[in-house]
């Protein structure tokens, strides 16, 4: 059985996923990136390679993405993030024409064909305000974790506006709303709020199509998909079973298989060096 | 004798200063913002007084100014900072033609005319790049002190490029450079470089002129007067007074109110 493994390293956290032949997952692994990047994507592998009971040499292919893609020195080859989502989610969502990533450090947004390729994308990476970084820096002026933002925000009743100009700026204007008396789940769903304008804005760039599918860290935050789909006025699809976040691992595990059978219909290229 | 006074109340620091009918400066302060801006512009005012004890109704007339200036509710008026600026920076060096004020949240730069008019001006109140919050950002990132910031920074011998516009990003570069391996002091001079570039692009939209006064908290960095100065090439006016410029030209435009008789009744204001 051939196996491949997909692994993403992310500004935030580091993914990996191990595919077979038979379209089947065989196992996860998340890790925080830090600032080594080369030893936690090891650190990662090995994580994976261990809850799904196999040995490194059981791998027959990997494929590394993200922005640390090229960090990873046991990888047979290094994809873009942006087609590895594409992949990712065209496994669980065939029909899909627009996918937003929404990560720790980038937002980004690509039109697709039916095959899954890029056809068009803009990102952000510029400016933290337009990425899940907002939504971590509101969390944290007002006291809380990163983790407990999903927490929090189910227990807004109605949002309040929070420019969305600068994370930087927007600490006076939630300490201003705490000194109001204003509840915090109230506070963070503004910063959602305020989040999904940036990316309905960048979808718009790009001419998104439906089927709209999410992906990222931030949309393991069920609110935030069901901003998106209020703001386009259009359902969204969000991978089940918290894959949002594991959604370009897993394109690039897939990637693997793509290349691998490439490969033995070309037995010249296999033999060629790399 | 009359006194005049002017009360900046800034995102990060509120500046007091009282003058008397000669435009001297007798007494200043500088306190805290913090969440209760009301209290902090009094607390200046107050310790301001206190320096050459006066009592609050010796002071005949008080402009407020800075984002908080509504708020100085003892105050008789209010004036933009810009204006203020503007005119203390004047006052200071007659011959100041462009002023830069870095405060804690945004960055200013104003051209102004020999009498001390302002001819333009322009800021960046959008984007916390490029200010003061820059610097606490690396200060926190590296557990350094603001004001120690400079004299580390003025250490480097290989500076680092800092690539990213926004402060939060900014933070997780500055610890990617030290998980490389690279000094504090050449990441500091890096941050230093950076917001100065960043300043200067500013600067150059209302007019780099010859004499160059920069005011604001940042200005008693000389890390930072010294990467602006090798960036534009010119030297900088720069005085301890510098952070209370704000308040000085609000105190002048007070004594000028008294002067000229322009002062509301009591039932007006």
């Amino acid at each position: 059985m051939t196996l491949t493994a997909g692994i993403d390293v992310g500004s935030t956290y580091t993914k990996v996923v191990l595919f077979d032949a038979e379209r089947q997952i065989l196992a996860r692994a998340l890790r925080p990136t830090g600032f080594r990047l080369a030893e936690v994507a090891r650190e990662a592998f090995d994580a994976c390679l261990a809850e799904a009971g196999l040995k490194e040499s059981d791998i027959d292919y990997v494929v590394a993405t993200g922005f640390g893609r090229h960090r990873v020195d046991f990888k047979d080859i290094a994809v873009t993030d942006l087609t590895a989502a594409a992949r990712g989610a065209h496994h669980f969502f065939p029909g899909t024409r627009t996918v937003l990533d929404i990560g720790g450090q980038t937002m980004k947004a690509s039109r697709v064909d039916g095959s899954a390729k890029v056809v068009a994308f803009r990102l952000n990476d510029k400016c933290a305000a337009g990425t899940g970084a907002f939504l971590e820096k509101t969390a944290r002026y007002m006291g809380y974790s990163v983790e407990e933002i999903g927490q929090v925000m189910q227990t807004s009743r109605e949002a309040v506006p929070i420019s969305g100009v600068c994370a930087v700026f927007a600490e006076s204007e939630v300490i201003n709303h705490l000194s109001l008396g204003t509840p915090p789940g109230d506070i963070m769903q503004g910063a959602i709020e305020s989040l999904t304008t940036r990316t309905v804005q960048l979808m718009r760039r790009i001419k998104a199509q439906p089927e709209y599918t999410l992906v990222g860290g931030i949309l393991r935050f069920e609110t935030m998909a069901r901003t998106v789909e209020k703001s386009l006025d259009h359902a969204v699809n969000v991978p089940p079973d918290g894959y949002c976040q594991f959604i370009a691992a897993l394109g690039a595990a897939i990637l693997g298989h793509q290349r691998l059978a490439k490969l033995a219909a070309t037995p010249e290229r296999a033999a060629a060096p790399v | 004798m009359a006194y005049a006074a002017g009360v900046d109340v800034g995102s990060t620091q509120t500046k007091a200063v009282v003058i008397d009918e000669d435009g001297q400066i007798i007494g200043r302060s500088l306190v805290d913002t913090g969440a209760n801006v009301i209290q902090a512009a009094q607390n200046a005012f107050d310790e301001a007084l206190r320096a050459k004890g006066l009592s609050e109704q010796e002071v005949e007339y008080v402009i407020g100014t800075g984002y908080g200036r509504y708020r100085v509710t003892f105050g008789n008026d209010q004036v933009t900072e810009i204006s203020c600026h503007a005119r203390g920076a004047v006052h200071l060096f007659p011959n100041t033609r462009t002023v830069v004020d870095m405060g804690g949240q945004d960055t200013k730069a104003i051209l102004v005319s020999e009498n001390g008019e302002i001819v333009d001006f322009c800021m960046n109140d959008k984007c916390a790049a490029g200010t003061g919050r820059f610097l606490g950002a690396a200060s926190a990132a590296l557990d350094i002190p603001l004001d120690n910031l400079g004299e580390v920074a003025l250490r480097s011998t290989h500076p680092v490029k800092i690539s990213t516009t926004c402060t939060v990003f900014a933070e997780s570069e500055v610890l990617s450079w030290l998980g490389k391996g690279k000094t504090i002091e050449d990441i500091l001079w890096g941050v230093h470089r950076s917001i100065a570039t960043r300043s200067i692009g500013l600067m150059r939209r209302v007019g780099i002129e010859d004499e160059i006064t920069f005011t604001g908290g940042v200005s008693r960095n000389s890390a930072m007067v010294a990467a602006l100065e090798q960036n534009c090439g010119k030297k900088m006016n720069v005085s301890e007074d510098c952070q209370f410029i704000g308040a000085l030209g609000a105190a002048l435009f007070a004594l000028e109110r008294i002067k000229t008789g322009r002062i509301p009744t009591q039932e007006a204001s």
